[in-house]
């Protein structure tokens, strides 16, 4: 192959990859390093401190330099899976597992399905767009913690939605969510959902606005009906939308923990626990390092699973394409 | 006599308070190929959307086939619909697109098949049939919205500026490629282009539109030749028309201390004498030999020259006003030349200043 006179890939654009260099240190260390740490000490028995991890050994003087040279390590510390298998033997991480599962995919179909569908009708030209958008989107303005004390009071028997029904003259109205271990984290979902679905409205409208008005005109003359213009001309076209909003919600469910601790602790019991308030307690409170980065390892563990394979067939597929 | 294709009666639409077409009348007759004009924002494609349905009207009504349309839905008018940006369906092959609408009515497979088959035959599209549009060229494309109206087999085509994302070349081609799916089809078409080139080609009569009225409705001739108003007279032709500031007296258009006869001049409505402008198309002016036999000749000097080729256009003085006129371009100019032009105003257009209408 000749190859004389290219200029070496490597070299193309010399300086900007220079100064990228910085950018590219931080992120392995900080992330990739940030990450490794957490995953090697999941290993070991660490309490309130990191342990160390090993030791060097057999220090040997060459002449009569006092230079030191290791040349044996001793493991300290290690416990090998025993973090893990801890961690699968309680019952808080396997209903804080089953929670997660629960709210996760309750909160991604209704969040997709309430978003467009919001989305879809203020796009129809309506009068007063803009005050409607602002009203649903202005519950993403709050912190999770005040949404979550905000539904704590709708939530609670005795002065909210309950209440209020009861009030009015139907008196046997029973719904108290919050107060029972079976559906509690139906109770948190409608708090998560009444937060988070103005941002996926605002998405999925901007999705909308950017299709080619004559898209539509050509599916009325077409004589398609709206809805199967929605279904099959227009949402196949809006997948990178779609895929950044899952993104954003899905991030979202992993993460979720403030709202958990504003709305009901963790309570009735350990009803409405989930993995991220695991690893917060067992790091911070329970001081117990070690178990706490085995149930974050095992979070980014399911992470991965989710968004490798995804990624591979998303950007792998696109180089070759 | 033939049925009235599309017919449109007192037609208002007006955008929130802003009217824009207002009490517009059109009648087209079958098979007719006409051409909508105007500037850009005029209300072309607001007029053609009227015709489609895709707008409700604020008032009027529309007839197609003698049917009053005025309230159905697009896809009952008998319309089909080419758009500038061609507005296909992305995520479906070409095939797809052609058949969508069809399945979506329930026709019958087989039906389906031949509709579609006959469509890419006429467009020369059938190797492109399982490609998706994103792999097609503009042309291609382009010929893929028109398959799309053509299997629906209906009685009146709209064409949105379909040509103007095209490029020159392309766009040339694809003109003649629509004046033969026109013969071949025989079906009535509107279509909306801000090209005179294209609607000179294509029409067989052109409607010249100006904010929201149409100003002159004739054959692409009659357009060319008898303008009825200034406007139409500017927006037709390049290069542009002359218009000489002047005033029509009993010796034919004073201008300053020329005078052009008006001998043989098509009055519109018998002779008449006040300020007006005369328009003459740069092309109708003679110059050298052939100068001698018009009935004006006058002697000027060359400014300015534009040498386009085919054409040198020549910029000069005349009556104290500036004037340009077409030249052979194998003729070679200087500026400062001295020649003689000659024109006849026969041929020419008196537009009258109060009213600007063709006098
Ligand atoms: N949805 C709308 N709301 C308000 N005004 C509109 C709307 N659509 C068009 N208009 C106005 O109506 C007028 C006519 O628009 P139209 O699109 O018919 O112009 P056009 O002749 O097709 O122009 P072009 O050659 O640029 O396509 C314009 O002044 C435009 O500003
Ligand atoms: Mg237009």
């Amino acid at each position: 192959m000749d190859t004389t006179g290219r200029p070496n890939p490597l070299f193309r654009n010399l300086s900007a990859k220079i100064a990228a260099i910085p950018m590219i240190l931080t992120a392995l260390v900080i992330f990739v390093g940030g990450t490794a740490w957490t995953v090697i000490y999941s290993f070991t028995s660490s309490k309130l401190l990191p342990k160390k991890l090993f030791e060097w050994t057999d220090v040997i003087n060459i002449g009569d330099w006092s230079l030191s040279i290791p040349t044996g390590i001793v493991w300290k510390s290690f416990v090998g899976l025993q973090q893990y298998e801890r961690l699968w033997n309680t019952n808080r991480w396997m209903v804080s597992i089953e929670n997660l599962f629960i709210y996760g995919l309750c909160s991604l179909v209704l969040s997709f399905i309430i978003g467009f569908v919001l989305a879809a009708l203020l796009d129809q030209k309506i009068r007063f767009e803009n005050t409607f958008r602002t009203i649903i989107l202005y519950p993403f303005a709050l912190s999770f913690i005040v949404t979550g004390l905000v539904w704590q009071w709708l939530l609670n028997p005795d002065f909210g939605i309950q209440s209020v029904i009861r009030g009015m003259g139907f008196v046997g109205f029973t719904f108290d969510p919050l107060y029972s271990a079976d559906i509690v984290i139906y109770g948190v979902l409608i708090a998560g959902l009444w937060q988070g679905t103005g941002l996926i409205m605002v998405l999925m409208l901007a999705g909308l606005r950017g299709i080619d008005q004559e898209i539509w005109k050509a599916a009325r003359v077409d004589g398609i009906p709206a809805w199967k213009t929605y279904l099959f001309i227009v949402i196949p076209m809006m997948r990178p939308v779609f895929i950044t909003t899952l993104v954003i919600i899905a991030s979202g469910i992993v993460r979720i923990y403030d709202l958990i601790v504003a709305q009901t602790s963790g309570g009735p019991g350990i009803s409405s626990e989930v993995p991220a308030k695991y690893v917060y307690d067992y790091m911070f409170q329970g001081q117990n390092l070690g178990q706490g980065f085995a149930a974050s390892t095992m979070m980014l563990l399911a992470v991965a699973i989710v968004v490798i394979p995804w990624a591979y067939l998303e950007f792998g597929s696109r180089k070759r394409g | 006599m033939t049925a009235n294709s599309v017919e449109i009666r007192g037609l208002d639409l007006a955008f929130g308070a802003v009217e824009v077409l207002k009490d517009l009348n059109l009648e087209i007759p079958e098979g007719e190929f006409l051409v909508l004009l105007g500037a850009s924002g005029c209300g072309k494609s607001t007029l053609l959307n009227c015709i489609a349905g895709l707008l409700d009207i604020t008032g009027g009504q529309i007839f197609i086939k003698d049917q009053n349309v005025t309230w159905a839905e697009p896809s009952q008018r008998g319309i089909g619909m080419v758009f500038q940006s061609y507005a296909l369906y992305p995520q479906m092959t070409v095939k797809g697109n052609l058949s969508f609408g069809l399945k979506n009515a329930r026709f019958a497979k087989a039906e389906i098949e031949e509709r579609v088959a006959r469509a890419a035959e006429i467009l020369q599209i059938q190797p492109l049939l399982d490609r998706k549009p994103a792999a097609l060229s503009g042309g291609q494309r382009q010929r893929v919205a028109i398959g799309r109206a053509l299997v629906r087999d209906v009685d009146v085509f709209l064409f949105d500026e379909p040509l103007s994302n095209l490029d020159a070349k392309l766009r040339a081609d694809l003109r003649v490629e629509i004046k033969r799916l026109h013969q071949k089809l025989r079906n009535t078409m509107i279509y909306v282009t801000h090209d005179q080139i294209e609607a000179m080609t294509l029409a067989d009569r052109i409607a010249i539109m100006r904010s929201g009225a149409i100003q002159q409705l004739g054959s692409p001739d009659e357009i060319y030749n008898r303008p009825r108003t200034k406007y139409v007279a500017e927006f037709i032709g390049s290069p542009a028309m002359n218009f000489i500031d002047g005033v029509v007296a009993e010796r034919g258009f004073a201008a300053g201390d020329t005078t052009i006869p008006l001998d043989g001049y098509g009055w519109a409505d018998g002779p008449k004498q006040g300020p007006a402008w005369l328009g003459i198309r740069p092309e109708h002016v003679a110059t050298g030999e052939l100068a001698q036999g018009k009935p004006f000749r006058q002697e000027i000097t060359v400014e300015l020259f534009e040498p386009m080729g085919a054409d040198t256009l020549v910029w000069t003085t005349l009556a104290g006003q500036p004037f340009h006129f077409n030249l052979d371009g194998q003729h070679k100019v200087a500026t400062g030349d001295r020649m003689t032009i000659g024109f006849d105003s026969a041929r020419g257009s008196l537009f009258g200043k109060d009213t600007e209408l063709r006098l």
